[in-house]
């Protein structure tokens, strides 16, 4: 075969360059990408039985999750990020989907798996993952999106990117066990009436994780799931079995489930407790603060992903989600929430309380804009500005904040993290 | 195993040993505790051993590590203080969660008069009990937190939902916009690297 030249390579290169800076001008010259026999179309690529499994070709490799050290004391009890800024659709893949953990990311075999169920119950039972795998199964999609999303962002504009400041989310198929399944077996009769009781869920690693949930949520929604996105969870997100909470915080969603107790009471753990719960103010806090209430981001343009192609055709497009239900409708805004223009949203928006994909099909003159997103759900809803949100709870909620974000996008198209008045 | 009414026949019951092992939530009334007692002295010296390190000999913090004591009316101000003392309202959290899943690194080794002893030296350091407390089953319950009542039930149903379930505005809805804050001020984005987009 015939190797492109040197020559002929920085021609391409410097045709592609002028290509970017004309928009859609014509070639003034043939493109050697197209007039030259390329490498791959003339040798062979890899065989079927290279990669086992795969991972996303190395010019994708800036599609990771990425962590801000300062923002904990140790990498062990921890967050990092979701590259949403580089995502479209709604499916998170699951190896750059975040990660939190309070005592690292065990390893648990499924062998060595088991999950109880104790309390106010019939019969006290234990289960093995084989067991699991022989209940009536369902599929859901649903966010998981972890409380102190945006978190950083309460007192001002401080992070930039959205992959920092909203990538504490993400969003899978999940297949596994209705929990109603799981504490029917078990027998709720020794309950008496329901409508008071809970049920509290841990985790297997050192930290817990535990968790109070009212049994009206239990027996209505939550799952527990063995598979993610059509295969085993991965290690950092609960292997073998966690717990999917629809529309509640990311913190109830117990990965490594291994107990779930029925009782007559909240347990007011330290995750309920001291962490989890939204200081107000005057001082006094909200506890039990579970669903996650509407919300949207644009992610492209974001400060991570400038406007690189110059003038003319644009795309803007983000995510939306709510914990109430279904997102109905998301304006965008360039000039600050002045003016807005309704969005249009994917195709495979609809999933209740799941990631919802919106564009906006748009064009760039080259002007600075103000760019925003705001959401709204079928109940109503319609997202706050982060001065709305402050002025009902101050500046130390840490969790909760669901705030219209702003990118103030340059006229060179790169886009900044800012507050507007 | 044997089939259970109405339901799938899965699973087996759980023994008395298994429950006892894993079912070692404390809840606010003191369900849960087993029985045993430590004082402030025991507990500044357990401490010591297992704590200090991260926590500081006074429970005061170190680097980053989670401060335990101090902060008592700070929960309004611009930069709260939120510690054992001066935020959590349950004395049965600090026994559950230093038992369950404390020292970090070594959950589950310390001895329930150890978890006594410790949340007793805790109580202390927050100026809640003098030196000659001593903690037990018995008086647990009668201990009140100092900010027991600190807390309200999430009530965003009435305060914040129905004054943001109104159609929005979509024309002139402001005067004018100005830009109030930039992140790039604070500069304290992490470095993602040149081939990434500059910022």
């Amino acid at each position: 075969m015939r190797a492109p030249s040197r020559r002929a390579f920085l021609r391409g290169s410097a045709a592609a360059v002028a290509g970017t800076v004309a928009g859609a001008a014509a070639a003034q010259q043939p493109d050697p990408l197209i007039t030259e026999v390329q490498t791959w179309a003339s040798a062979t690529g890899e065989g079927v039985d290279a990669t086992p499994y795969g991972l996303p070709i190395e010019f994708e490799k800036d599609v990771v999750r990425r962590n801000v050290p300062w923002l904990t004391a140790d990498p062990i009890s921890s967050i990092n990020f979701t590259p949403i800024h580089a995502l479209d659709g709604t499916i998170t893949p699951q190896g750059c989907a975040f990660e939190r953990h309070h005592s690292g990311a065990i390893e648990l075999r499924k062998e060595d798996y088991r999950l109880m169920i104790n309390g106010l119950v019939d019969t006290p039972l234990v289960f093995t993952y084989a067991d699991l795998e022989r209940f009536p199964r369902e599929n859901h999609v649903y966010f998981c999106e972890c409380a102190a999303n945006t978190g950083m962002e309460w007192a001002g504009a401080q992070l930039n990117g959205v992959q920092f400041t909203h990538g504490m989310i993400h969003n899978m198929e999940y297949s596994g066990v209705p929990l109603r399944t799981l504490l029917e077996e078990a027998g709720l009769e020794a309950a008496g009436d329901l409508a008071d009781k809970w049920i509290y869920v841990e985790g297997a690693d050192a930290s817990s994780n535990g968790r109070s949930i009212p049994m009206e949520k239990a027996l209505d929604d939550v799952l527990v799931a063995f598979k993610a996105n059509g295969e085993a969870l991965r290690m950092e997100h609960g292997y073998p079995v966690r717990l999917v909470v629809p529309g509640w915080e990311g913190n109830m969603w117990v990965k490594w489930l291994r107990r779930i107790e029925v009782l007559d009471g909240p347990v007011e753990s330290r995750e309920e407790t001291s962490k989890y719960t939204d200081v107000l103010e005057d001082g006094t806090a909200r506890k039990w603060t579970w669903v996650m209430d509407a919300k949207s981001v644009i992610t492209s343009p974001s400060p991570q992903a400038p406007i690189t192609h110059g003038p003319g055709a644009l795309v803007i497009t983000g995510l939306a989600w709510s914990g109430h239900g279904r997102i109905t409708r998301v304006d965008v805004s360039k000039d600050g929430g002045i003016t807005w223009e309704t969005a249009r949203l994917g195709t495979t928006q609809g999933d209740s309380k799941a990631l919802t994909r919106f564009y906006l099909d748009t064009e760039w003159a080259g002007e600075e804009w103000l760019l925003q997103a705001r959401a709204m759900d079928d109940t109503g809803y319609v997202q706050p500005t982060k001065a709305q949100l402050r002025a009902m709870r101050g500046e130390n909620s840490i969790y909760h904040n669901n705030c219209i974000q702003t990118w103030h996008v340059k006229a060179n198209g790169e886009a900044e993290n800012v507050e507007v008045s | 195993s044997p089939v259970l009414a109405d339901g799938y026949g899965l699973g087996r019951p759980a023994l008395p040993e298994e429950i006892a092992a894993w079912d070692i939530d404390v809840r606010p009334g003191g369900q849960g505790l087993p029985e045993g007692r430590g004082d402030v002295f025991t507990g500044e010296e357990v401490f010591a051993d297992y704590c200090a390190s991260c926590h500081g000999d006074f429970a005061e913090g170190v680097d980053n590590w989670p401060v335990l004591a101090g902060g008592f009316d700070t929960l309004g101000d611009k930069d709260p203080v939120k510690t054992v003392g001066s935020y959590w309202p349950h004395l049965s959290t600090v026994w559950d969660y230093v038992n369950r899943s404390m020292p970090f690194g070594s959950a589950q080794t310390l001895e329930a008069d150890e978890v006594y002893a410790i949340v007793a030296y805790i109580l202390y350091s927050n100026d809640l009990v003098d030196d000659e407390f001593e903690l037990s089953h018995e008086n647990f319950a009668e201990f009140e937190m100092y900010n027991a009542d600190g807390f309200i039930v999430d009530d965003r149903a009435e305060t914040e939902y129905p004054q943001w379930r109104v159609a929005p505005c979509m024309q002139d809805c402001k005067e004018s916009v100005e830009i109030t804050m930039r992140a790039s001020v604070l500069d304290v984005t992490p470095d993602q690297g040149e081939d990434e987009a500059a910022m």
